[in-house]
């Protein structure tokens, strides 16, 4: 009991450092380069656009997907490492 | 073929094929009703999810709003796609490891509380209803347009169509239905915003298209920019709103996102825990394919707006020469032309044409034929362009085939009815299951909790109809402030629900009670009782509260809990156990 106690406590440790790590992403794709450096970033164009405008109106959504997939293929091994998928 | 007769041929043609749909696939138990037996494969469910999700504020609001505010509308782009960031990694997978039908289920047993659970269907309720009044202005418009009539008789007509539509089916039905809404809307969509960015471009990508530059030499956004000073309006690629009121508001759409029942439930119709994560992977890809189109066709769609109305020299058109959709839309009262300067042209530019911000008409016509209004304000800006109805004008400023117009028009009452549907069943399950069976009289049979259930949708109808009639703003901001309520009362209890083992029914019920009361009493302020902006909260607007609100439920049910008893030895074995995805086939049977 105690054995798998202290596994599922690891898994869960694991999990959320994979979150954390992920979360930082999203966040300084979307308030960081979309809000709170806009306007640093509009000096840089990029395709056309004002990098600063693009990442708010667009880049962010793209990071968006990429990390909910990321996560999927993290966890997917995190399940098998712990033996916890079904 | 006249465009009536196509526009009726294609919104025709799509309801046949739902209600087919919802027929073949009809709920048959109470289980179906609610969850679809559990056993929807996740590239259906994220395409359902992404029906359900994008609503008449995405479909027909969005695309409005940012061509209306430039870049500030990136708190609605990121806003209702960043939130699923959240709920993939925070939400979903926890929550389908726990297995029930709804979030006051989840609420009541985690909390181990009627209160809490009671008080869960509260926030529930409150946060669909305003979510659903807002479709039902977005139904409204889409009829008064094509069957010219007021808006008034179109949220009629589109009340009655949502509920025989949204009370024949389930959730089964309306699975599969809604996989069919996604096909029509995304095509609605794209279908146009290609044609719009070959047209203005020669880009078939819309998404590159925003970004290219035009025959003038300049690009497409330069020259936006370059109008939109011309006519008084600030850069389209400038913010207008703070960084504090655009942070605050992206988070609370992002938060009420993972936090708004009609989205969650979905998350318990996938048969393994993986599966649940998977879903959310799919559902944003779809609804990406939306929102990264937004800006463009937001971005063409002004030029052509500005350039029709003004002219090519940007100096007015006269009335008489307005094209047809004009014309229409202010037979709908949803533009509205008066001649300040008296030289029959029609001049649009920066400023609000009308007292309050909308004309209020009054019988009989003027000179060139326009529809008399009792409210001109002083500036020279003469006209009054609806924001909502962006999406709809948009083939028509732009001289598109009439299948493309039609075609539209069959979208935005997919995009609609799909989540009025989806937000009737979340209202009449919380009402029905949550409410009746779980609360007040558990001996009632499925019979009588599904009858209860169709009872409840009804009323949400009349409810919400009579909110889309006399509506505290534009869809998309009618929309923003579920969010707000969402991200204020049911997000956070989640959350400490599953990360926080000694978070009690205390905390909790203090926790949601202040969330939503705060949050719902700045609303009622600001919306109802004439608050102005200068007496904003730090310069956060109503739309942006919700996070407020937030953070208050936040540190309210930390702090009681922290005085209170810690929960019961077996409810920490529960979160043990929902944290581990293995066994979710097994939770399911109950």
């Amino acid at each position: 009991m105690s054995v798998q106690n202290e596994s599922a406590r690891s898994y869960w440790r694991e999990n959320i450092r994979i979150i954390m790590t992920y979360m930082v992403i999203w966040f300084a794709a979307s308030y960081g380069c979309g809000i709170l450096f806009v306007e640093e970033l509009d000096q840089i164009q990029f395709f056309g656009f004002p990098l600063g405008f693009w990442f708010a109106q667009q880049g962010a959504i793209y990071i968006f997907i990429g990390l909910i997939w990321a996560y999927v293929f993290s966890m997917n091994r995190l399940d098998e490492k712990y033996d916890v998928h079904e | 073929m006249s465009l009536d007769l196509l526009t009726y041929i294609f919104i025709g043609g799509s309801f046949a094929l739902y209600i087919g749909i919802a027929i073949w696939a009809r709920a048959g138990s109470t289980k179906e009703f609610y969850v679809a037996g559990g056993g929807v494969p996740p590239v259906a469910n994220g395409m359902a999810t992404a029906a359900d999700w994008m609503s008449a504020a995405s479909f027909i609001s969005l695309a409005g709003i940012v061509s209306f505010i430039g870049r500030d509308g990136a708190a609605y782009l990121m806003g209702w796609t960043g939130g699923y960031v959240l709920l993939a990694m925070l939400l979903a997978p926890y929550l389908r490891k726990f297995g029930k039908f709804t979030v006051p289920d989840f609420v009541g047993d985690r909390y181990y509380s009627s209160t809490a659970r009671t008080i869960a269907v509260i926030c529930t309720i409150v946060i669909s209803f305003t979510y659903v009044a807002g479709q039902m202005r977005g139904v409204g418009i889409v009829f008064s347009r094509y069957l010219h009539v007021d808006i008034e008789t179109g949220v009629v007509v589109g009340m009655v169509i949502v509920f025989f539509y949204a009370v024949l089916g389930g959730m089964k039905g309306i699975t599969y239905t809604q996989v069919a809404q996604y096909c029509v809307l995304i095509l609605a969509f794209m279908v146009p915003a290609i044609f719009l960015s070959m047209q203005v471009t020669g880009h078939f990508l819309p998404q590159t298209g925003l970004g290219a530059t035009l025959d003038s030499g300049k690009s497409v956004l330069t020259t936006l920019n370059e109008l939109s000073v011309e006519l008084g309006f600030a850069e389209y690629t400038q913010g207008n709103k703070t960084t504090i009121d655009m942070f605050f508001m992206t988070a609370a759409l992002m938060c009420g996102t993972a936090g708004l029942p009609h989205v969650i439930v979905r998350f318990f119709t996938v048969p393994r825990v993986k599966d649940a994560r998977v879903s959310a992977g799919w559902a944003l890809i779809f609804i990406a394919i939306l929102y990264t189109t937004v800006p463009a066709v937001a971005g063409f769609g002004r030029v052509n707006l500005i350039e029709t109305i003004n002219g090519q020299d940007n100096t007015g058109v006269e009335y008489t020469q307005m094209p047809a959709w004009f014309k229409n839309w202010e037979e709908s009262g949803l533009i509205a032309w008066t001649d300040k300067n008296g030289d029959g042209k029609v001049f649009y530019s920066a400023g609000n044409a009308f007292e309050n911000g909308k004309p209020s008409f009054i019988e009989g016509t003027g000179d060139h034929g326009e529809r008399l209004t009792a409210n001109p304000t002083a500036n020279s800006s003469e006209v009054y362009v609806d924001r909502d109805i962006m999406v709809l004008a948009n083939p028509e400023i732009a001289n598109l085939p009439d299948w493309v117009i039609a075609l539209v028009a069959a979208g935005a009452v997919a995009a609609a009815l799909s989540t009025a549907a989806g937000l009737l069943l979340v209202i009449s399950t919380s009402i029905a299951h949550d409410l009746m069976k779980k609360t007040i009289n558990p001996n009632i049979t499925d019979k009588q909790e599904l009858r209860y259930a169709r009872l409840a949708a009804i009323v949400a109808i009349i409810i919400a109809g009579y909110f889309g009639i006399n509506p505290p703003g534009f869809v998309a901001q009618v929309v923003a402030l579920a969010f707000g309520l969402a991200a204020s009362s049911v997000f956070p209890v989640i959350i400490m629900g599953i990360f926080s083992t000694r978070m009690n029914t205390q905390g909790a019920v203090a926790g949601m009670i202040v969330g939503l009361v705060s949050t719902i009493a700045y609303i009622v302020y600001f919306k109802f009782m004439g608050g102005t902006a200068d007496q904003w909260f730090f310069g956060i607007s109503p739309e942006g509260f919700g996070t407020v609100g937030m953070i208050l439920n936040f540190v309210v049910a930390m702090t009681v809990a922290t005085l209170t008893p810690a929960p019961p030895q077996e409810i920490q074995h529960i979160i043990e156990d929902i944290r581990i995805p293995r066994g979710a086939a097994e939770a399911q049977v109950h």
